[in-house]
């Protein structure tokens, strides 16, 4: 397996309360590696670490590895903008930008100084189609986002992050906020980037993560606890945590 | 002990109703007493000359001088504060978000600078201005004034940059912005109303004040038509007109009076208006 992303011995810390703890794992090029866990276990700040949104909290250490494409993105001299250019984030509820919904689409296209309009035009229906929003927007493109429902906002916070043309979607539990249908919606749509993408899935849904998952990391207090396909782990789980944790003694 | 539950109960209620009614009573006096004096004396007049014969002696003419010259001055302080406000706010919520403790640090040094009164900011002015050899001025009002309202207005627009979510910064980050494109291009849109909030109510203190302006900008009875001259201004023409022994005189105080309170009455309820919509 072709890994775009390893971690090895990943240490994060906060004001030296551990956060994560020795963490290494493999995330395969083009598949949807799921971190599943219970809530607080360090899934985010292991999503987060990746696009070093974590040098944000006050009072942290890092130290360790994570390599992008066989490069070191914690050691300092990485252009910040680049890496972060590469991972498209999915927070777990829509962060529209305060503007409309076309500029939301083309926000990170203008930033990196793409300004033909035919150009821009076409990204923005392009894009809008692929997350299944072109029919429902494409009459109120100069309306705020805002004005959208919200799993309308979070498909749009997809698009968007899909415009700057990413390798990896970072998604921390992207479905959280949003209705049956709009969480639906999501995961298919996860399931056809796949082939273009590789998607990292934080989620403490276990039937989510055995319906996305290819891979699967299982985390608890900041440990990886066990790692493998869906089939190693959810039906012959090695570890007695994991074990507890997907009989239901905990979530 | 039922019962002195109750009681006590009863007894702050009353206690906080009659503190409230108090002092809604105490501004709706102030107010009428301003506007029974100044009302009368409010005419077309007084509201478009300047005093002739002298603001202190003469019977003649209105107080245009001040209201223009508040206008200049709080207009040109409240730009100054503001080009110079908004980028510490900024810079407080977005470039430093990871050094909680020196935010807390600069928010606790402009909460002290509010509160130091204003006449120590005119002193201050005022040393400035000896030092540097210039005259009252009213460039050298909007430089003391606009000391004077930085901590607002930056205290201000820190509240309202406060308030954007985290998740905003941590999605426009990933979309590979900048911190200066986050800065100016989602968070000042994102807080626009709380800027424009805190524009009018730093607009507010600066046209209200008297103690800061009083070495710094003079008093005259001309409407200055250069940065380097003395203006007049409404709080200091109460100041020095009401001590006039002329009632004509003292009718132009009381005439500044009810602008300048019906100014402030505006500026508020717009910025209420604002803050109110944002919700």
């Amino acid at each position: 397996m072709n890994n775009k992303i390893s971690i090895h011995n990943l240490c994060l810390s906060i004001d030296r309360q551990p956060i994560l703890k020795n963490v290494s794992l493999n995330i395969p090029t083009n598949k949807i590696t799921v971190i599943l866990g219970p809530s607080g276990c360090g899934k985010t700040t292991l999503l987060k670490s990746l696009n070093r949104l974590t040098d944000l909290i006050p009072g942290v250490q890092q130290s360790g590895e994570i390599l992008l494409d066989g490069v070191n993105i914690l050691n300092g001299n990485q252009d910040l903008v680049d890496i972060r250019q590469k991972m498209g984030l999915l927070a777990q509820r829509p962060y529209p930008l305060p503007m409309n919904i076309y500029k939301n689409i083309t926000y990170g296209l203008r930033i990196s100084g793409r300004r033909n309009r035919q150009f821009l035009e076409k990204r923005v229906e392009h894009y809008l189609k692929m997350v299944n929003l072109w029919d429902e927007v494409k009459d109120r493109l100069k309306d705020p986002a805002s004005a959208l429902s919200i799993g309308q906002q979070q498909r749009l916070c997809l698009a968007r992050g899909l415009a700057v043309d990413p390798e990896i979607i970072l998604a921390d539990e992207p479905t959280s906020s949003l209705d049956p249908i709009s969480s639906k919606l999501i995961e298919e749509k996860f399931l056809e980037l796949k082939s273009q993408y590789t998607i990292v899935l934080v989620t403490h849904i276990l039937r989510q993560a055995r319906r996305m998952a290819d891979y699967v990391v299982f985390m608890y207090l900041g440990e990886v606890i066990e790692q493998g396909t869906p089939d190693e782990l959810f039906n012959n789980p090695q570890h007695p945590v994991t074990k507890s944790y997907l009989s239901g003694q905990f979530y | 002990m039922i019962m002195n539950t109750k009681t006590e109960e009863k007894f702050f209620r009353v206690l906080m109703f009659l503190s409230t009614i108090f002092i809604v009573g105490v501004l709706l006096l102030i107010v009428v007493s301003v506007l029974y004096k100044g009302l009368p004396s409010l005419s077309f007049t007084m509201l478009t000359s300047i005093p002739k014969g002298g603001f202190y002696f003469g019977e003649e003419g209105g107080i245009l001088n001040a209201i223009i010259g508040s206008i200049y001055l709080s207009l040109g302080a409240t730009f100054l504060a503001f080009i110079i406000g908004w980028p510490i706010a900024l810079y407080m919520n977005v470039y430093l978000v990871k050094h909680h403790s020196l935010v807390n640090a600069i928010r606790f040094v402009f909460d002290v600078l509010w509160g130091v009164p204003s006449i120590v900011y005119g002193a201050f002015g005022f040393i400035l201005m000896v030092f540097l050899g210039v005259r009252a001025s009213l460039l050298a009002g909007i430089i003391t004034v606009s000391l004077f309202i930085v901590p607002i207005m930056v205290r201000a627009i820190d509240e309202s940059l406060k308030s954007v979510p985290r998740g905003l910064l941590e999605s426009a980050l990933s979309l590979g912005s900048t911190r200066s494109e986050i800065s100016y291009r989602i968070f000042s849109r994102e807080a626009f109303q709380g800027i424009i909030t805190a524009i009018l109510l730093s607009f507010g203190r600066a046209i209200g004040d008297a103690a800061s302006v009083l070495f710094t900008t003079g008093y005259t009875d001309r409407i200055p038509t250069s940065l380097l001259e003395p203006s007049a201004t409404l709080p200091l023409s109460i100041f020095f007109q009401l001590s006039s022994p002329i009632e004509a005189v003292q009718d132009r105080a009381y005439a500044s009076a009810t602008v300048l309170i019906s100014m402030v009455l505006v500026i508020s309820l717009l910025s209420r208006f604002i803050g109110n919509r944002r919700n």
